[in-house]
C-alpha cells in the first residue's frame, strides 16, 4: 500500500499522498488484478488511438483508392478495403476516436443529468420528489433503445445529437441510484448540523452532499462508459446514429457493410471485433478499479479483504 | 396481498397517463407529419392538405388530438375511440389497425424474448454458482471473464458473424421467411435458436455476475456454517441452503432486464429478418408512422409495468420474509 502518509497538515504532503495513491493503485492493479491490468492497457490503447488517430492511421478516413474496391486484406491494406476502396484499418482507427468521444462525453453528460435530478429530487424531497419520480417512472418504463430511436428521429442523427440523447436517457435512469444515495446521506447528523447553522441550500448540496456521494457517482460513471460506447454503435448500426461517411464502428456494420458482407466479410468483422475488445477491456478495467477503490467492497471477500481486516485490527 | 395487487394496478393509471403524454408529445416533436410522409410516398399526386388534415383530425389543437388519442374526447365522427377504449388507431403506412399489426408480430418477439430468457439462465446459473464456489481460483477467473465477454460482445456483430461465416464456409443461409411454430415446430425452433442464444448471452453476463455475488454473500451466512457443521453433503449445502436464498435478488434483476431484453430483440430481429415488434417499430420510425410508433411504445410500457408487478409478486412468493401491505 502506497498511502502510508497520514500527516495531511501541509499541502506538499497531501500532494505527495495523492501521487503515491495513484502509484499504489497501479501496483495493486498489476499485482492483484491481472485481468484488470489487461483491461487497463486496452483502455489506454483506445484513448491513445482515439487521440492520435491522424498519426497512426496509414490513410485518411475517407481516402478513396480507385481500383481497390472490396480489396481483401493485403500488405497494402492490412484489414482490406471497403466498397469505395477505403482502407478498413484506417477507418477502424478513426472509429476509435468516435468511440472515445461518444463514450466520455455521453457518460459525463449522463452522470451530470443523474446528479442534477438525483440530488434535487432526493434532497428537496416532498412534492417535487413525488412528481419527478413519477416522470422517471414513466421514462424508465419505455425500452431505452426505442426511446432513443424516437428522439433521434426528432432531432436528427449525428455524433453530438447522439451524445445528448444517450446522456439524457441514461441520466434519467441513473438518477435513481444518486437519489437513494442522497437520501441516505441526508439523514446524517452533520447535514442537520449545517442546516441548523443556516447554510444556504446550494452550499449544503455542493460542500456536504456532493462529496459524500462521490463513490456511487464514480461507479455510475465507470459503468456507463462501455455501455454508452455499445449503445452508440448499436444505434449507428440501426441507422439512428452517426450518419456515413463518418467511421463509426456500428455504422460500418450496417448499410454497405451489410450489403457486401458475403463478398467482403472483412468489412464487418474488424469494426465489430474492435468494438468487442474495447468494451471488454473497459469493463474489465472498470471492475478491477471498482474493487480496489470502493472501500465498502473491500471488507468481505477475497485474499485482499482478509488482509485489510487483519491490518485494521492490528492498528487498533 | 390482494389489496397490494389492486393498489399496484391502480398506480399504473397515473404512470400510464404520464407515459401516454410523454409518447404523444415526443412523437409530435418529430419533424413532418403524416401528410408530409404520404406526399413523399406519392410525389406525383398533389394531396389536398386541408381536407386530409380535417379527415385525420390534425386541424385541431394538440391537446384535443391527445385527448382523442387517449379516448377522453370524441373523435371527428362523434365516437369515443382511443387507448382507453382499446382502439390504437390505424397505421397509415400499412393501412391496418395498429392492434392488428401488433397481434401479428408480438408472438415473434415473445418467443424470442422467452427463449433468450431461458437460455440466459441455462448459461448464467451453472457458471455463476461454479464461479462462487471456486472463488479466486482459476475456474472463477474463467467464469468471470466469460461473463464480461458476454456483456461486451455486441449482439449485432455476433449476429452478423453468425450469418456471414457459415455462408462463406458451408454456403448455409438462415431461412428468410418466418416459420410459425404452429406449422412446423422443429423448423421454427431451428430458426429461433441462434437469435435466442445471442439475445440470451447479453443477459446471461449480468445474471452470472449477480448469481456469483449473491452466492458469495449467502455462503458467508451463519446458517451455512451451521449446515456445514451438521455434516450435510456439499450438494445439499450449496444447492438447497445457498442457491435457494441467493436466487431471490436474481429474480428481481430479471425484471429490471426486461427493457434491455426488448431492446436487444429490436436489433436481433433486424439482423435475422424476424418480423417481430422490434422490426415493426423500426420501420414505423423510418416511415414516420406516428400512430404505429405511439401504439407500440404504449404497449411496450404497459407490458414492462406488468412484468415488474409479476416479478415483485414472485419475490414475495419466494421469500417468506417479504410482506406486501
Amino acid at each position: 500500500m502506497g498511502n502510508s502518509v497520514t500527516d495531511s497538515s501541509s499541502g506538499r504532503v497531501a500532494e505527495k499522498k495523492r501521487h503515491s495513491w495513484l502509484i499504489g493503485f497501479l501496483i495493486r492493479l498489476v499485482k492483484e488484478k491481472p485481468l484488470g491490468m489487461v483491461g487497463g492497457i486496452i483502455t489506454l490503447l483506445l484513448l491513445l488511438t482515439g487521440i492520435f488517430a491522424d498519426f497512426i492511421a496509414p490513410y485518411g478516413v475517407n481516402e478513396i483508392h480507385l481500383g481497390n474496391f472490396l480489396a481483401p486484406p493485403s500488405a497494402r491494406f492490412w484489414l482490406g478495403a471497403d466498397n469505395l476502396g477505403r482502407d478498413i484499418l484506417s477507418r477502424v482507427i478513426f472509429g476509435a476516436r468516435i468511440s472515445v468521444i461518444a463514450g466520455l462525453a455521453g457518460s459525463i453528460w449522463a452522470t451530470t443529468v443523474s446528479l442534477i435530478i438525483g440530488v434535487l429530487s432526493g434532497y428537496i424531497g416532498g412534492k417535487l420528489d413525488l412528481i419527478v419520480q413519477r416522470f422517471v417512472d414513466a421514462w424508465m418504463s419505455l425500452p431505452s433503445i426505442i426511446l432513443m430511436m424516437v428522439i433521434i428521429a426528432i432531432i436528427g442523427p449525428g455524433l453530438w445529437q447522439l451524445i445528448i440523447v444517450m446522456g439524457l436517457t441514461f441520466g434519467v435512469t441513473g438518477s435513481r441510484l444518486i437519489r437513494s444515495a442522497v437520501i441516505s446521506v441526508k439523514e446524517n447528523v452533520y447535514v442537520q448540523a449545517v442546516e441548523a447553522i443556516g447554510c444556504s441550500t446550494p452550499r449544503i448540496l455542493l460542500r456536504h452532499i456532493l462529496p459524500n456521494i462521490m463513490a456511487p457517482t464514480i461507479i455510475l460513471f465507470t459503468a456507463r462508459v462501455p455501455n454508452v460506447i455499445l449503445i452508440e454503435a448499436s444505434l449507428s448500426f440501426l441507422g439512428f446514429g452517426i450518419p456515413p461517411p463518418a467511421a463509426s464502428w456500428g455504422g460500418m456494420l450496417s448499410g454497405m457493410g451489410r450489403y457486401y458482407m458475403l463478398q467482403a466479410p472483412w468489412m464487418v468483422i474488424w469494426p465489430g471485433l474492435a468494438l468487442a475488445i474495447v468494451v471488454y477491456g473497459i469493463n474489465m478495467f472498470g471492475d478491477a478499479a471498482r474493487d480496489i477503490l470502493d472501500p465498502r467492497l473491500r471488507g468481505g471477500v477475497g485474499r485482499y479483504g482478509a488482509r485489510v481486516k487483519k491490518e485494521a485490527t492490528i492498528k487498533k | 396481498m390482494h389489496a397490494y395487487i389492486i393498489r399496484r394496478l391502480l398506480s399504473f393509471i397515473p404512470t400510464l397517463l404520464l407515459v401516454s403524454l410523454l409518447i404523444f408529445f415526443l412523437i409530435n416533436l418529430i419533424p413532418g407529419d403524416i401528410i408530409d410522409a404520404m406526399q413523399a410516398e406519392t410525389p406525383d399526386v398533389a394531396l389536398d392538405r386541408a381536407s386530409l388534415e380535417r379527415k385525420l383530425g390534425l386541424d385541431k389543437p394538440l391537446i384535443v388530438q391527445y385527448a382523442r388519442w387517449v379516448g377522453i374526447a370524441r373523435q371527428a365522427d362523434g365516437s369515443l375511440s382511443g387507448l382507453l377504449q382499446g382502439d390504437f388507431g390505424i397505421s397509415w403506412w400499412r393501412k391496418m389497425p395498429v392492434l392488428k399489426l401488433v397481434a401479428l408480430s408480438w408472438p415473434v418477439t415473445l418467443q424470442l424474448g422467452l427463449m433468450g430468457l431461458i437460455i440466459s439462465q441455462l448459461i448464467a446459473f451453472p457458471v455463476g454458482i461454479y464461479s462462487a464456489l471456486r472463488q479466486d481460483k482459476l475456474g472463477d477467473y474463467i467464469g468471470r471473464s466469460f461473463a464480461i465477454l458476454c456483456i461486451s460482445i455486441p449482439g449485432f456483430w455476433l449476429g452478423t458473424i453468425v450469418i456471414v461465416l457459415p455462408s462463406i464456409w458451408w454456403g448455409y443461409m438462415p431461412p428468410i421467411m418466418l416459420i410459425r411454430i404452429t406449422e412446423d415446430p422443429i423448423g421454427n425452433l431451428k430458426m429461433f435458436i441462434i437469435p435466442a442464444i445471442i439475445v440470451g448471452m447479453a443477459m446471461a453476463g449480468m445474471l452470472m455476475r449477480l448469481t456469483r455475488t449473491m452466492m458469495l454473500e449467502v455462503l458467508r451466512q451463519d446458517y451455512i456454517r451451521t449446515a456445514w457443521a451438521k455434516g450435510l453433503r456439499e450438494r445439499v449445502v450449496t444447492l438447497r441452503h445457498t442457491l435457494k436464498n441467493a436466487l431471490i435478488p436474481v429474480i428481481t434483476i430479471i425484471g429490471l432486464q426486461a427493457p434491455i431484453l426488448m431492446g436487444g430483440t429490436v436489433i436481433i430481429e433486424q439482423i435475422f429478418s424476424l418480423p417481430g415488434m422490434g422490426r415493426l417499430i423500426l420501420s414505423a420510425t423510418l416511415h414516420r408512422d406516428e400512430t404505429l410508433i405511439g401504439g407500440i411504445m404504449f404497449i411496450f410500457a404497459a407490458v414492462l409495468m406488468l412484468i415488474n408487478l409479476v416479478v415483485d409478486l414472485t419475490y414475495a412468493y419466494l421469500d417468506p420474509r417479504v410482506h406486501f401491505k
